[in-house]
């Protein structure tokens, strides 16, 4: 073990990009708050803050998919991870920041009543709406705000807990006996995690969050849609800063054979995302009953015409055509410019999923957008890279380690 | 029908048999085929295996599967029977995608099975020489072919050698053939000559 390099150091490039996309990120955060944000417009407002939203929870949720990455495999007693599982554990310590984050955007947008983005906020409108007072009992603001502190808190509790259990793998070696009892106590926090997941990204909170935007439409999918949309992402996050760690040096006990593998999540949860988004539209499409194609209306034949389409291309066609062949998921060069080609496709799919809804007559599309994806961005680098500075690379005394060392796909 | 003759080694372990293939492949044997109770990760690469192309005829397969879908729907619901179901348009995209991706799968699937039993040599009444009956059961069973140049007693000397628990010499057929097992009765003879 002498001769592996098992403590991160932080390049000094990676310090100098994180904080000028913070910068850039915070130059336009102020920016558009101040003609945005609190400008008297409507249409601004709601341009504001939605752009927030959608990256917000885009990001989150981004991050959260690497804790749940991580108990999946711990779960179905898997080993080949373990080898660079410092990684999504690394991204998973953004869940907390992302997701306060994400609670004060929110707490925001529904404290200060703003009925252009959650129209069931508006109690008058609500008692006149007998589909609204139907909803009534979730769509308020008490469970709003009570439902969305439980479920970043929990995630990043539970996550943490997870985490937490992950150090004594530095600590000493272990006996059968001892590894026996790690992995079952692995087991039981994992299964937690993935229940309260299930709970939340799995169902309730894209309801929540983004289904509400169109108070009055419903789709049994957009769950599903959602997470499908941010495990894939975060599946390519994990992806890059792999490689990332490989091209610095580091992460010697991981090769080709898992980023195979890592390719492999890529690939197929983009066809399942296809698979989703196949079944939400066609559906609706075929029944053709108008309270349900009012969501697809202006995206297919409207403005985001485009952008609808560009969603499915990027994350259905490419991944199909470029990952498909077994030699591309092993080929560090195209592995990396699917991930960017699938996160950035995915955080154009959350784009539309929200702003379509706000901004029906224009796509806003602009600075304000990649302003804060690049404030997110530098904010991902900046502290996934302390993350994983942290603590040692290889969790050296796990006991599924050597399955790891010697993964073969 | 060509008969050939092979040298057949038999190791019990797998730890043994590795080495014993890099070796035997260095001394410039070619390893006929090598018989495993269960599928043993890595030993393709040892053997020198190339890659399969399996996954590519199957691409073509369920490629051939869209094709076929897509303009034979198309064909019937635009010029040869045009219906109007609910006002949609002749050309309804979306509702033809289910049976598209079905006939995809099938075409891929079918296709693929057939191909991976035509390479295996699999087919109803298709009789194989079988090496050593516990190479189903406990036994990894190499079995090497034999050359005029190749010296069978030294080639069983170097077998046994480098671990394996029996070996033996055997003249076989080398592919398949239709009918019965009593045909394959060369095995004994062999056998015979052997210990005379």
């Amino acid at each position: 073990m002498a001769s592996i390099r098992t403590q991160f150091e932080i390049p000094g490039k990676m310090k100098t990009w994180s904080l000028g996309l913070i910068g850039v990120g915070l130059v336009a955060l102020i920016f558009g708050l101040v003609t945005k944000g609190f400008s008297s417009d409507e249409h601004e407002q709601v341009h504001f803050w939605g752009t927030l939203m959608y990256n917000t929870i885009f990001w989150t949720l981004v991050c959260n998919a690497s804790m749940f990455f991580i108990c999946v495999t711990t779960l179905a007693m898997g080993g080949w991870q373990q080898s660079f599982r410092r990684i999504p554990e690394a991204i998973s310590t953004l869940v907390p920041i992302f997701g306060s984050i994400t609670f004060a955007v929110l707490l925001y947008v529904v404290l200060s009543d703003k009925h252009h983005i959650y129209h069931w906020l508006d109690t008058e409108a609500v008692a006149k709406d007998p589909i609204l007072t139907g909803k009534s009992g979730f769509l308020n603001a008490k469970f709003f705000i009570f439902w969305t502190t439980l479920t970043i808190g929990f995630w990043s509790f539970l996550g943490w807990r997870m985490r937490q259990l992950s150090n004594e793998a530095d600590q000493a070696p272990m006996d059968a006996e001892t590894g026996a009892k790690f992995i079952f106590r692995n087991t039981v926090r994992a299964a937690l995690f993935t229940v309260w997941f299930a709970l939340t990204v799995g169902s309730t909170v894209p309801w929540l969050w983004m289904m509400s935007i169109d108070a009055h439409w419903y789709s049994t999918m957009y769950s599903w849609y959602t997470f499908a949309s941010s495990f894939v992402s975060g599946m390519s996050l994990i992806a890059l800063w792999l490689i990332y760690m490989k091209n610095k040096g580091y992460m010697e006990l991981t090769n080709q054979e898992h980023l195979h593998d890592v390719g492999k999540f890529m690939f197929a949860f983009s066809i399942f995302w296809t698979y989703l988004w196949f079944s939400q539209y066609m559906l609706i499409w075929y029944a053709n009953i108008p309270e349900e194609t009012v969501y697809f209306k202006h995206r297919v034949q409207g403005p985001y015409k485009g952008i609808f389409f560009l969603n499915l291309i990027i994350n259905f066609l490419c991944p199909l055509l470029i990952l498909m062949k077994r030699a591309a998921k092993r080929n560090y060069t195209l592995v990396t410019f699917m991930a960017v080609l699938i996160i950035f496709g995915h955080w154009i799919d959350f784009y539309q999923m929200v702003m379509g809804s706000l901004s029906k007559e224009h796509v806003t599309l602009g600075w304000l957008d990649f302003g804060i994806l690049a404030f997110f961005v530098g904010m991902m680098i900046f502290f996934v890279g302390r993350a994983l500075a942290s603590k040692p690379l290889i969790p050296k005394y796990h006991p599924f380690l050597k399955e790891s060392v010697i993964h073969q796909v | 029908m060509a008969k050939k003759k092979f040298v057949v080694g038999c190791f019990d372990d797998e730890a043994v048999l590795f080495p014993a293939v890099k070796k035997v492949r260095t001394a410039g044997y070619k390893i006929h085929d090598v018989y495993t109770p269960f599928a043993v990760h890595g030993l393709d690469h040892a053997m020198g295996l190339r890659e399969t192309s399996l996954h590519t005829a199957g691409f073509i397969y369920g490629i051939t599967g869209t094709t076929t879908a897509l303009s034979c729907i198309s064909w019937i619901f635009t010029k040869d029977w045009p219906l109007n179901i609910g006002g949609k348009p002749h050309f309804a995209l979306p509702a033809w995608v289910p049976i598209t991706f079905e006939l995809t799968v099938l075409f891929a699937a079918v296709g693929m099975v057939l191909t991976f039993c035509y390479l295996c040599q699999l087919a109803p009444f298709v009789k194989k020489h079988h090496f050593h009956a516990r190479a189903t059961d406990d036994l990894f069973v190499m079995v090497i072919e034999c050359t005029d140049k190749t010296n069978a007693e030294d080639l069983k000397g170097f077998l046994a050698s480098n671990g394996a628990v029996e070996t033996d010499i055997q003249v076989a057929e080398e592919g398949w053939w239709l009918g019965h097992y009593d045909k394959d009765e060369m095995r004994f003879e062999a056998k015979q000559t052997v210990a005379a």
